[in-house]
């Protein structure tokens, strides 16, 4: 499989103390470990564990997730923020491996 | 035997049905429940303050919003601090838990869950004072989201 895409869309500014609505898709099968292969053999699972936000360093959402979660795992969510500065996503994968993003936004 | 096309209809019917049929076990609500007080705590699920909202009919149980609202300021000692969300007919019960902060603005999230079968979901809120809210929904399912 490719290697996982996030796509965030973020404001780009926002207001002292306003709620802004965040959204994050990411493309991963989220194989769930229950579906067979054409033999009849269990597909192992490999999904995307952990999913969080973090601004500036602080966390400001954080999902544990299950083999429940679709496919791309899509998860929206909300942000009140009182400075500029940047908003880092990171999703953790069964594998160990780790995909992350980061936008600025201008508070002001 | 020679069959006709009605019967012949009606037994791959029969056996495509069988094929489908969960071999593995299935969570129940007794499990759900058991996995719910493990989150709660010594705290009792009261109604209210939480909102779940799904679909009365998902006609594809691999991909089923849902969404989570919470009643908080998110401020001070009225903070939600986590969310989970469970189902009943899944193969395993936990679906997925939020973590909110004080920096979240509002206790509410959105994302897309897959479901087995026609079943309930539920969410439960834990709230930094202990106190733990319950909402649950009804989800039809048309097909389900599970092995395959």
């Amino acid at each position: 499989m490719a290697t996982p895409k996030p796509r965030i869309k973020v404001p780009k500014t926002a207001k002292v103390g306003e709620v802004i609505a965040i959204k994050t898709l990411i493309s991963h099968d989220m194989e769930s470990g229950q579906r067979k292969d054409k033999e009849g053999k269990l597909i192992p699972r490999k999904i995307i564990n952990k999913f969080s936000c973090t601004f500036n360093g602080q966390p400001v959402f954080a999902c544990d997730i299950e083999p429940a979660i679709s496919a791309n795992p899509y998860f929206e969510f909300n942000a009140r923020l009182s400075e500029s500065g940047s908003l880092k996503f990171t999703w953790v994968d069964d594998d160990g491996s780790i995909y992350a993003d980061e936008h600025q936004i201008e508070v002001a | 035997m020679q069959l006709n096309r009605r019967q012949a209809l009606a037994l791959s019917a029969a056996a495509a049905f069988g094929g489908l049929l969960p071999v593995v076990a299935r969570a129940t609500p007794e499990a759900t429940a058991q996995r719910i007080a493990a989150f709660a705590g010594a705290a009792k699920p009261a109604m209210g303050k939480i909102t779940l909202t799904a679909p009365e009919i998902a006609e594809n149980g691999n991909t089923v919003p849902i969404s989570v609202t919470v009643d908080s300021a998110m401020s001070g000692d009225d903070r939600v601090e986590s969310v989970m969300i469970v189902a009943e007919g899944n193969p395993n019960p936990e679906v997925a838990t939020f973590h909110f902060t004080a920096l979240s603005g509002v206790a509410a999230a959105t994302t897309r869950m897959r479901l087995a079968k026609t079943q309930n979901v539920i969410a439960v809120a834990k709230m930094a004072d202990g106190s733990v809210y319950l909402d649950q929904k009804e989800v039809k399912v048309t097909i389900g989201g599970c092995g395959g």
